[in-house]
């Protein structure tokens, strides 16, 4: 074997975003040694880029919120394929997670009495969203970051996790790369969290940056571990669409939250035409009752700009696909139109969505305190990922714990804004927690040497193809596939033909080629990327085949309703002995009578 | 400016040397230094190195020089630059280069563990929450809206010229330590440091860090100024010190 710098922790955290971070100061604050690896530099992470808010019935601005509304929010958004029990401890535990936050030092927006301010979020029966103006993630990846480097956490930054270590079926380490100088090292621990993040860049149009390669997700299904809800893909209904060069980018639903509206070329508030059943009596009657909601009037109910993100992305699809679209492709999406309503509205949209403000005057030359955007879907959160213990976080590999978006289960068909910040944090301190507790109870493992230099050797492979084809087209062509074939509207021939593409970019993916050298050269790490891509790519599509109805985020306009057949099911997928990807139903834990009565109260 | 060719000189090296090559790329409306230099990247230099994540000026990552200028790529319109010259590309000078657009900036994060922590006083209610009033933490919001692009070290003629880096923690990390000194809850002091290893004395009111904040943050009047203040006040004014020594104390024991 190749000579490797070797690294040895209790717990290795693979992910400092907000749930790898939480994840390693609770690990670290029992006592155990704990590695961090991230990709980019400490507080780059995605969470960064969170704007809207973090979810939790802390009742600050709505005395009449408490954990089971929330609960049940959650499961009527995840159209109850979620699983109960994550959706349970999240809407439990949020709340102290928030505070929590507070007494390491964040800075929440304040109510008029001194509280945690919190705002309306589409699926959110009462405002709910703690938030920082929209730079609420930043507020939260520096509070953990600061928080936790005082907490003796060794962090790797700018490494990348290649495979998952195992003995006899329980990891013992990972085996990845320095991308400054491209140097592999190793890292043995007692238990590894992967904490990865998302899969947004399988598709061309996306909010997502570079990182999101479905590393997590593929790192574990090849070492053993499930994938859950692989066919649930995010696509939030309002990213930039103009100009070319920031389409994808996302525009938070904070703008909706403080009275924002979507209109088609017709100036026609097009949501208010399609409002489905299950929402009817939460929704707003017409535009006067909507805006009182936005102003925190308790007896209106929310506008239907506010419904859930499936519904919102699939009406815009329409106005665009029936002519009634913006110039560029889009909707119209309004905040300008308050200062009918309230003085000093430019300020107020300063003050409230700052950033948003920010990006549009300098990347679109338009000013949203007197004009509209233009918006359509973007893909930007994947609800499938790897399959979990609700309690512990732990996969079905012995020591292979998984949390935030990598991991899945809390969601179901659909994510909820704000759900997710809470969600990194509550099942990162929870996998933090397991984690520290399995590695007091073991001994570190054994290294296979010959898989650690098979790994290397197949890392370094596209230096010795340098006339190879380049990554970057190879990385286009999959993100062209995925979202002409496997996007927001689906049918079984398209994904068929998208099954049978991505064998075709498999083998070329095995002839990419890259030039220079092994220092920070990231047509390497695009080469490398792509195995992961394809590996999640080939799960979504698999996975949306298998559901034959249409549900939250997945929409086959071959099986437009839904159907009771797949009502208590999730797809699972796993690695097979052949190496073949394999994918099953799974039934759905029987949810306890007291969380029925829950959601039946709230129905 | 669109489609239209446009020329770039980018730099390109590592730690032993380098200097600027020529490319050039199609420019589409609304495009910014970023997406040419990605244009470049995927089709004619796969291997340059530079860092990004965002792409909307919230990560900090994107960092460099353009035209000399200290700015995020990311937010760099192509529309807004001269194009009758070649653009110029450069990685920021305060920090060791690494390679292309990449440098060492692993000494930020080694300073930021040297400010001592946030430390709040007790709770106000018995549930163990806090109150703040919306314009007591105006200020504090302002200087965590910081997204760590380092791009007001950069400028700092003290870490860029004189490189004292192990005297001076530059003004970053001059507002992250006023944002904990003013943050309403916060009780440790750290007033101390400042003024010793944390060198707030180098700096010297030149403003050149609060011109290049990409975040509008007033580095210097809201933050550098009246740290310096404090610090001034502490050690030559020992009346003041009682004062605030009794002001801190009864903040903390004020409930709302
Ligand atoms: C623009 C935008 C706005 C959003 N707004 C909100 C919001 O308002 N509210 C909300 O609840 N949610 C929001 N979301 C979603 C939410 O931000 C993300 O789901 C969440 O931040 C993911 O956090 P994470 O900790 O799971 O992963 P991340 O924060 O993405 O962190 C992943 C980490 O894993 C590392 N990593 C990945 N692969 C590897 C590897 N192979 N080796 C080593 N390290 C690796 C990365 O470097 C990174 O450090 C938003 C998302 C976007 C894109
Ligand atoms: S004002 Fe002070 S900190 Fe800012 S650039 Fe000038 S000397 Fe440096
Ligand atoms: S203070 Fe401004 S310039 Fe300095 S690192 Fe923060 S955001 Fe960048
Ligand atoms: S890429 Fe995030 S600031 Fe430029």
């Amino acid at each position: 074997m190749a000579d490797y710098e070797a690294h040895e922790h209790d717990v290795l955290v693979i992910g400092a975003g907000g749930a790898g971070l939480r994840a390693a100061i609770e690990a670290s604050a029992v006592g155990v040694r704990v590695g961090l690896v991230c990709k980019s530099l400490l507080g780059k992470a995605h969470t960064v880029m969170a704007e809207g808010g973090i979810a939790a019935a802390l009742a600050n601005v709505d005395e009449r919120d408490n954990w089971k509304v929330h609960f049940a929010d959650t499961m009527r958004g995840g159209q109850y394929v979620n699983q109960w029990r994550m959706a349970e401890l999240h809407a439990k535990e949020a709340p102290d997670r928030v505070r929590e936050l507070e007494k390491w030092g964040a800075v929440f927006d304040r109510t008029k009495d001194g509280r945690i301010l919190q705002r309306n979020f589409g699926g959110h029966r009462y405002p709910r969203l703690a938030h920082v103006g929209d730079r609420t993630g930043l507020e939260m990846i520096r509070t953990l970051q600061d928080h936790g480097v005082h907490q003796g956490i060794e962090v790797f930054m700018e490494h990348t996790i290649l495979s998952i270590l195992r003995e006899d079926g329980r990891a013992v380490g990972a085996f990845g790369y320095e991308r400054e100088r491209g140097r592999f090292k190793i890292f043995r621990a007692k238990a590894i969290v992967l904490a990865t993040g998302g899969i947004g860049r399988a598709y061309k149009i996306t909010s997502n940056s570079w990182e999101y390669t479905g590393d997590g997700h593929s790192l574990a299904y090849e070492a053993g571990a499930e994938l859950i809800d692989m066919e649930f893909i995010q696509f939030h209904p309002t990213g930039m669409v103009w100009p070319p060069s920031v389409c994808g980018i996302l525009v938070t639903e904070g703008v909706r939250g403080e009275g924002g509206i979507l209109t088609n070329n017709q100036g026609r508030r097009f949501m208010f035409d399609d409002i489905p059943e299950n929402y009817r009596a939460q929704t707003a009657k017409d535009e006067e009752e909507g805006w009182r909601y936005c102003t925190g009037d308790k007896n209106a109910n929310r506008p239907p700009e506010l419904l859930t993100r499936d519904h919102v992305a699939r009406c815009i699809v329409r106005e665009i696909k029936q002519g009634r679209g913006s110039p560029h492709g889009g909707v119209f999406l309004d905040i300008a139109w308050i200062k009918e309503k309230i003085p000093n509205a430019a300020e107020h949209i300063k003050r409230k969505l700052p950033s948003m403000y920010h990006q549009f005057k300098q990347l679109a030359d338009i000013d949203i305190t007197a004009q509209p955007m233009e918006v359509g879907p973007t893909t930007h959160y994947i609800m499938g990922g790897i399959h979990v213990d609700p309690d512990t976080q732990m996969s079905r590999v012995p020591g292979l714990f998984a949390c935030g978006e990598c991991a899945a289960g809390i969601n179901g068909a659909n994510r909820l804004g704000g759900n997710s910040l809470s969600d990194l944090l509550v099942f990162g301190k929870r996998a933090g927690e397991y984690a520290a507790q399995f590695a007091k109870q073991t001994s570190l493992g054994k290294i296979d040497n010959d898989k650690i230099d098979n790994v290397a050797r197949e890392a370094v492979a596209p230096f010795e193809r340098g006339d190879g084809e380049n990554p970057y087209q190879i990385q286009k062509d999959l993100q062209e596939l995925m979202q002409a074939d496997v996007g927001i509207v689906r049918n079984q021939s398209e994904m068929e033909h998208a099954l049978d593409q991505l064998q075709q970019l498999k083998t070329r993916a095995q002839r990419a080629g890259v030039i220079g050298h092994r220092e920070f050269n990231p047509g390497w790490h695009t080469a490398l990327d792509l195995k992961n891509l394809l590996t999640v790519s080939e799960a979504i599509t698999l996975a949306a085949i298998e559901r034959k109805e249409s549900r939250g985020a997945q929409f086959r306009e071959d099986y437009p309703n839904k159907d009771e057949r797949f009502s208590k099911v999730n797809t699972m997928i796993s690695k097979g002995d052949d190496g073949s990807m394999q994918i099953r139903l799974e039934p759905l834990p029987e949810m306890p009578d007291y969380l029925k009565q829950v959601i039946e109260e709230m129905k | 400016m669109s489609d239209q060719t446009v020329h770039f000189k980018i730099w390109r090296g590592d730690a032993k040397g380098g200097g600027f090559r020529d490319y050039s790329t199609e420019c589409t409306e609304g495009m910014v230094v970023l997406d040419a230099v990605h244009d470049v990247q995927r089709e004619q230099a796969v291997d340059l190195a530079c860092r990004w994540n965002c792409k909307a000026g919230k990560c900090g990552s994107c960092s460099a020089e353009i035209n000399g200028l200290p700015k995020l790529m990311c937010m760099a319109r192509l529309s807004e630059l001269p194009t009758e010259k070649p653009i110029t590309i450069e990685p920021i000078k305060a920090f060791p280069i690494v390679k292309d657009l990449i440098t060492d900036v692993s000494w930020n994060f080694e300073v930021k563990k040297r400010i001592k922590k946030f430390k709040p006083r007790p709770p106000d209610a018995p549930d163990g929450t806090w109150r703040m009033q919306q314009e007591d933490i105006d200020r504090v919001q302002e200087f965590r809206k910081c997204i760590e692009c380092f791009l007001c070290q950069d400028v700092c003629h003290v870490l860029r010229d004189h490189h004292l880096h192990d005297r001076f923690i530059g003004p970053r990390f001059l507002i992250y330590a006023a944002a904990l000194e003013m943050h309403p809850l916060d009780v440790e002091d750290r007033t101390d440091e400042l003024r010793n290893a944390h060198g707030i004395g180098y700096c010297n009111i030149t403003k050149c860090c609060t011109k290049v904040c990409p975040e509008n943050i007033q580095i210097t009047d809201n933050g550098i100024i009246p740290l310096k203040e404090r610090v001034v006040d502490k050690f030559y004014d020992p009346l003041g010190w009682i004062w605030r020594a009794w002001k801190k104390k009864s903040d903390r024991t004020r409930k709302p």
